[in-house]
């Protein structure tokens, strides 16, 4: 199930996600990750400091992206570098429905030793969350 | 006050050993949301050419945000967490972590910028394993906004 090198091209698209996000997603993740800042759980607080809302950690939206890659390649060890930065915060209302962070990505060009570098897509309500976010990922 | 540039090219101590447990990499992949098979599954991994089951990419980053507290809390270099932000983040591999890992972090200073008033760092963590074998490398850009006038 391995993607090859010879059946892709610059342009390729890879399958597109969407990644639900709510409050209880964030909480969940602090936990797991240790990050515990309170601008992604208390909206007072998040408003003290000039947010408009709570926000996802960056990191979150990092792993949802990468998703898109390891889902399309199946073995993560194929990512062999991956970047990002954080354009916007994904804004998450406490109400019920949270946001959705949408993820495309597609083959930007094609490397050596059967490498090719994946740019990918990230938005939430419109916006560009994750900008210059690409991985390297080898093929076989 | 501008960060001190005589800053750039320190490295730190590398960090106590992080051991990497089968059920930290479940809860994170859970976390994330993310059902790879690699992640929980130690056969899943093993037929992949795993030892063990492996973490997601992301999942080094707690170690080297952990191990960047020594730059953060430098009282040194003196910077003011309350107004950091992450920029940006990048990974570059050897392979992936995975559980059993005993993972020690080096962190050192590459760069520091005045960008429009803000001071920019770039923090490099490079994540051996007990052998010493290199695992990843993780780039971070912290971002500390400049204090706003009749503020301090």
């Amino acid at each position: 199930m391995a993607v090859r090198f010879d059946e892709v091209q610059v342009g390729t698209e890879l399958p597109a996600r969407s990644f639900p996000v709510t409050r209880a997603t964030l909480v969940q993740y602090a936990g797991a990750s240790g990050d515990f800042n309170p601008i992604h759980w208390n909206e007072k607080f998040a408003r003290e400091v000039g947010l408009p809302d709570v926000i996802a950690h960056g990191m979150f939206t990092m792993a949802e992206a990468a998703r898109v890659v390891t889902d399309w390649v199946g073995d993560p060890a194929a990512v062999v570098e991956y970047g990002v930065r954080f354009t916007k915060p994904v804004i998450v209302p406490n109400d019920g429905v949270g946001a959705t962070i949408e993820v495309s990505g597609k083959v930007a060009a094609l490397l050596d030793g059967n490498r090719v570098r994946v740019d990918l897509v990230a938005t939430s309500d419109g916006q560009k969350v994750l900008g210059m976010s690409r991985a390297v990922v080898q093929l076989s | 006050m501008p960060l001190d540039p005589s800053f750039i090219g320190r490295t730190y101590p590398p960090t106590a050993p992080y051991e990497v447990g089968r059920e930290k990499i479940r809860e994170f992949a859970a976390a994330i949301g993310d059902a790879n098979p690699a992640y929980t599954d130690a056969e899943a991994a093993k037929s992949l050419g795993h030892p063990d089951v492996i973490a997601p990419p992301t999942f080094p980053f707690m170690l080297s945000f952990q191990a960047a507290a020594q730059v953060v809390n430098d009282p040194e270099l003196g910077l003011d967490y309350s107004r950091v932000v992450h920029g940006d983040q990048k990974f570059v591999y050897s392979r992936p972590a995975r559980a059993g890992d005993r993972l020690s972090v080096t962190i050192s200073i590459d760069a520091i910028k005045s960008l429009a008033g803000n001071d920019v760092l770039t923090v490099r963590g490079e994540v051996h394993d007990a052998s010493g074998e290199h695992v990843v490398t993780s780039i971070m850009t912290l971002v500390a906004r400049a204090a706003e006038a009749g503020e301090e």
